[in-house]
């Protein structure tokens, strides 16, 4: 069996959560989100995780080096509020082992 | 007054098909949608992007199953009330229901069913502190009537499809069009994007890139836009651009809105319905099917939202068919009859002897 990983998630009212992904579900940040119930249903995943509505923007606060962002990620977050330097979309993350440890923090709804 | 037996709120993949099974036991349906063409999430969102679990359809473009589903129930003759958002709903003495839209229109109906989705698409605003006070005076989200654009002076902000296409469109309207985006990279169509370069070329269209619209200016109505633009390697210069109309165009995104006031039992943005019975909501003639419901076990599928439908409609014959008898029929074996008078059957069988 493959191990899970832990992540640390910073949610729209400031609570930290540190929560346990697997690595074998083929999930993405976005749905580890959901799964824990960290943000309520319908303000997150809208458009169910093909970067086309910038719910599921987060910041990243660890220096977990992360896949690199994909041509249709950035042009959605060209078109996002409240976008800092370190915003992804976490529905283009996936969970891998190597993201253990990660920190991120959830954007405002908009 | 629109009066219909079934008064279906949200034209999605979940309300078109239940027209289909409401036509099956002669009941009318009308459909409310807030979007200006129907389809709901699949036509707005995601049209080009392939569905792989529709049951029977090892890959379906989004936007081909919109137009499948408007191919089987057409037959039923739906109403649509489009570019409308299903604003009130008040029971009647006769315990019949009047909707009353955001633009007046009423509808009256014994059974309501929501089917709305994650909600109504509610265009995303820019965060601009005073942008609400020019909402209707000169600051629009949509573009209803290009005419009230002619001769214009017109700013759009986006970086998608939609401020493209009315870019171009505008071009041809308007006095001058700006488009501003925060990047230089537009996502879009191609020949969209290849069309307002040429535009460009020949002044038609002026691009403002990478930057931003971070004031309106004007009183009791538009009359500039300050921009900020920057390189990424200058700093910032901000800058005033004359206009009478300026039109962000950020995309849609859902929102429960008013039917969350209806008085039903809501959860996790969803509307609580009795699970496996017939998806009724606390209120005895208001349905919700599809993704906008909630139970236990609940998924939001498509083909999910199907199967409620068809079972909201066997609920819905009962209530407006009291006490009259009815069985299931396989559509193979009774055709379909349309409100149209048009039939289909299945072919009869050749009964021949062979010498």
């Amino acid at each position: 069996m493959t191990q899970d990983i832990t992540i640390k998630i910073i949610d729209r009212k400031g609570n930290a959560h540190k929560v346990l992904a697997p690595t074998d579900m083929a999930m993405n940040l976005m749905e580890v989100v959901r799964s824990y119930e960290l943000a309520p249903e319908g303000t997150i995943g809208v458009c169910g995780g093909m970067a086309m509505c910038a719910s599921c923007q987060c910041y990243v606060m660890s220096d977990t080096l992360l896949p690199e962002m994909q041509p249709d990620e950035e042009a959605m977050l060209s078109e996002a509020f409240y976008v800092k330097d370190n915003s992804r979309l976490g529905c283009q993350i996936h969970i891998t082992p190597e993201l253990d440890g990660l920190e991120v923090e959830l954007a405002p709804e908009s | 007054m629109i009066k219909t037996d079934i008064l279906i709120i949200g034209a999605g993949p979940t309300g078109l098909f239940a027209v289909f099974e409401a036509g099956l036991l002669k009941l009318k349906c009308h459909l409310i949608d807030a979007l200006p063409q129907p389809g709901g999430q699949c036509s707005e969102i995601y049209p080009k992007k392939p569905i792989y679990d529709i049951p029977g359809f090892p890959e379906i473009l989004a936007g081909d199953l919109t137009n499948n589903l408007m191919e089987q129930c057409k037959q039923f003759e739906p109403g649509f009330t489009l570019g409308e958002r299903a604003d009130t709903i008040e029971k009647q003495e006769d315990g019949s229901f009047i909707v009353t839209t955001n633009k007046g229109t009423k509808h009256q109906a014994p059974v309501v069913a929501i089917a709305g989705g994650l909600g109504s698409f509610e265009p995303r605003k820019p965060l601009i502190d005073n942008i609400a006070y020019f909402e209707d005076k000169g600051v629009e989200y949509f573009i209803k009537d290009p005419e009230i654009y002619r001769n214009k002076r017109v700013v759009i902000s986006g970086g998608g499809d939609s401020a493209l296409d009315w870019s171009i469109f505008l071009s041809n309207v308007a006095s001058e069009v700006t488009l501003i985006h925060r990047r230089n990279e537009f996502r879009g169509a191609l020949d969209s994007v290849e069309k307002v370069q040429e535009l460009k070329n020949q002044g038609k269209i002026k691009l403002i890139t990478p930057a931003e619209v971070i004031n309106v200016v004007g009183h009791h109505k538009v009359e500039a836009v300050v921009v900020s633009q920057s390189d990424k390697i200058h700093i910032d210069k901000e800058f005033e651009i004359d206009c009478d109309h300026f039109i962000p165009l950020f995309g849609l995104s859902p929102k429960l809105g008013p039917i969350a006031n209806w008085g039903l039992e809501i959860e996790k943005n969803a509307i609580v319905v009795n699970n496996a019975l017939d998806y009724q909501t606390n209120i005895p003639g208001i349905f919700a099917i599809g993704d906008v419901n909630t139970y236990p076990g609940k998924l939001k599928l498509i083909l999910c939202g199907f199967h409620e439908a068809t079972l909201m409609c066997q609920a819905a014959y009962q209530i407006i068919n009291p006490g009259k008898r009815y069985v299931l029929k396989y559509t193979t074996v009774s055709g379909v009859d349309g409100f149209d008078g048009t039939r289909k059957e299945a072919p009869k069988q050749v009964v021949k002897s062979i010498d």
